[in-house]
């Protein structure tokens, strides 16, 4: 562990990579935490099938690939495929469990993360899986730092979609209806707002984002059925931090947990870089619980 | 049900428990098992069915005992039989100060908070447990064999499971109807309504939670010695099956009843092992469909159902015009 440390004094431009790498890699969380956000704040329901949604979008970039489409197409189509999906999965699941118990939504979301999972690793099997996109490398400061195009294409392509969503969620009328509800869905209904349609789209737009960070996770990344969960929680902790509602704080709280976690790879060892994402959320929950609480308030 | 039914039901199933090993030869692996889920339904519902707090993370504690009696037979330089023993009774001690520590930091939070934190602990446990070389890290551990015939060992953990289920059970149906179950069932309806009048709901929390860490610590220790391999992720800090199974089963049977979690454990248990051979590979599938499927559909529970359905017999008066 002192050893990669001391990696970093013998080789400054090494910080440089470490925190480059994670930056880009954040990015890509900030997506799938957004659509948690939506969700969480819109319909009150905490989506723990977020990051199987993730994994489902990269799954399917790459079957795109073995048809030999290259991978870049794959960020509507995956998109368009798990807004269906999402609409879908509302209609059949969540739809019932939208005004129940916070503690049932969560564990019906729990149950279809499982099931997803299971799914996917039935029809593609348990290989860590990646689409090749055909773009080269960038070399900076004398060849010490590299960077992979495509994962600035990624980076990129995150942000876009962002300001994609946030022009929808401000110009558009059905927009406008989502902002509505999640302001007070009694008074939206009264001025008649379908609210239970505007769930539905809710609930199937945030699919089609985390269907787009799939596929760029799939293109600059990896996937694999088995690490949807830890994309879960990162946006859980990104919305947390940055609370709902607020794109540019989503953006930012991405960016520096990806930083965060990538000098915590280097430092102690990949093998514990997923360790660290859950001992983060533990640690981020119980300081915001202490700093509400010193005000005589919870986390409710 | 009334108190003479309850002890009659109760007489007949720790006759069928003690003779099912010696009837059912075939089955001794899958009647210890049973007892293990019945441990980790009735374990779950201290905090999840009587207190209203739902935990993702209860299998840390399993997880803990079972690497805490291993590491402690491959080091402690006993025979099997006290190493097994002392090996269970550090891992209970490690888990129930575990769940003190813990506790006292995430119990403090409210609902689903505290239900993400508790999943956060259970995954992040098996991450570290699979990247700790002294624990075998990625590629688990070898607890000793049992000394004796190969199908001797699932009777003597058959009978050490039941043993553990029989006194959680009647601790718990004692603990249940004292002033602390009372409490239990305050901050479970109302918890500020129960701290204003003056208990101490983090005090009456973290006591729980210590009380189901215990009984997971021991069982944990023992299950890693009869499944005979330590797996961090499939087995000890198994999130996606015993971690789930263990809400689900309280769910199934009737959550925040004593029996309830009984009942879900065994009609679970006996589905599955009928239903898994069938399924070869679509398992994991079938059970987040069963995962959905109850939750959407039955979250009052076998018993919540009955309860509705026949309540006089749950002694609830009803007033018929």
């Amino acid at each position: 562990m002192l050893d990669n440390l001391q990696l970093f004094v013998d080789a400054p431009f090494l910080l440089i990579q470490v925190l480059l790498d994670g930056i880009l890699f954040g990015a890509i969380f900030a997506i799938a935490a957004y659509g948690m956000a939506l969700v969480w704040g819109v319909m009150n329901v905490i989506n723990i099938v977020q990051g199987e949604f993730v994994m489902l979008g990269g799954f399917i970039t790459f079957q795109l690939t073995l048809w030999g489409i290259h991978p870049l197409f794959g960020i509507p189509v995956a998109a368009a495929v798990l807004f269906v999906i999402g609409i879908a999965l509302y209609y059949g699941v969540i739809r019932r469990v939208v005004d129940k118990d916070m503690f049932i939504s969560l564990l019906a979301t729990f149950g279809l993360s499982i099931l997803l999972q299971q799914l996917m690793n039935q029809i593609w099997g348990g290989d860590v899986r990646t689409a090749q996109s055909g773009l080269g490398t960038w070399f900076l400061f004398d060849y010490t730092v590299t960077v992979g195009q495509i994962k600035v294409v990624a980076c990129v392509g995150a942000l876009i979609l962002g300001l994609i969503l946030i022009v929808f969620l401000k110009k558009s009328r059905l927009g406008q209806a989502i902002r509505a509800t999640a302001q007070n869905p009694r008074a939206a209904r009264v001025l008649g707002i379908n609210t239970d349609k505007v769930f539905a789209a809710t609930y199937g737009i945030n699919a089609a984002l985390c269907g787009a960070a799939g596929s760029l996770v799939v293109m600059a990344y990896s996937v694999h059925p088995y690490i949807g969960l830890p994309y879960t929680v990162r946006s859980f902790m990104i919305v947390i931090v940055a609370g709902l509602g607020n794109l540019p704080g989503v953006i930012l709280a991405g960016l520096g947990l990806g930083a965060a976690e990538n000098f915590a790879a280097f430092i102690l060892g990949a093998q514990f870089q997923v360790a660290f994402v859950f001992c983060l959320l533990i640690v981020i929950l119980v300081v915001r619980n202490t700093l509400l609480r010193r005000k005589r308030k919870y986390l409710k | 049900m009334n108190g003479r039914g309850q002890i009659i039901l109760g007489i007949v199933i720790v006759a069928a428990a003690l003779a099912a090993p010696l009837v059912f030869p075939d089955f001794r692996a899958q009647i210890a098992m049973l007892w293990v889920m019945v441990l980790f339904a009735l374990t779950w519902d201290i905090l999840g069915g009587q207190t209203g707090y739902n935990t993702f993370g209860n299998i840390l504690f399993f997880g803990t005992g079972m690497y805490a009696a291993a590491v402690f037979q491959r080091d402690g330089g006993f025979d099997y039989f006290p190493g097994l023993f002392i090996g269970m009774g550090l891992g209970a001690l490690i888990s129930v100060a575990l769940a003190a520590i813990l506790g006292s930091m995430i119990l403090r939070m409210r609902g689903h908070y505290f239900a993400i934190a508790t999943l956060g602990l259970g995954i992040a446990a098996g991450e570290i447990a699979s990247g700790w070389d002294y624990i075998g890290a990625g590629s688990g551990m070898s607890p000793p064999l049992f000394p004796g015939a190969p199908g001797i060992s699932y009777i003597f953990f058959g009978y050490l499971f039941f043993g553990l289920a029989l006194i959680t059970f009647l601790l718990l149906a004692w603990v249940y109807r004292t002033r602390f179950g009372l409490a239990l069932n305050a901050i479970r309806d109302n918890e500020d309504k129960a701290e204003a009048m003056g208990l101490k709901t983090d005090t009456y929390k973290i006591a729980a939670w210590m009380l189901a860490a215990l009984f997971l610590g021991l069982c944990g220790g023992a299950a890693g010695n009869m499944l005979g391999f330590i797996d961090p992720r499939d087995t000890a800090f198994a999130g996606a099956t015993f971690g789930v199974w263990m809400v689900l089963m309280a769910i199934l049977g009737g959550k925040g009843t004593l029996w309830g979690p009984v009942l879900g454990a065994f009609v679970f248990h006996v589905t599955q092992e009928i239903l898994w051979t069938h399924l070869l590979g679509w398992q994991r599938v079938a059970l987040g469909l069963i995962i959905v499927g109850i939750v959407v559909f039955f979250p009052q529970g076998i018993l919540g159902w009955a309860r509705t359905r026949w309540p006089e017999r749950f002694g609830h008066r009803v007033e018929t015009s």
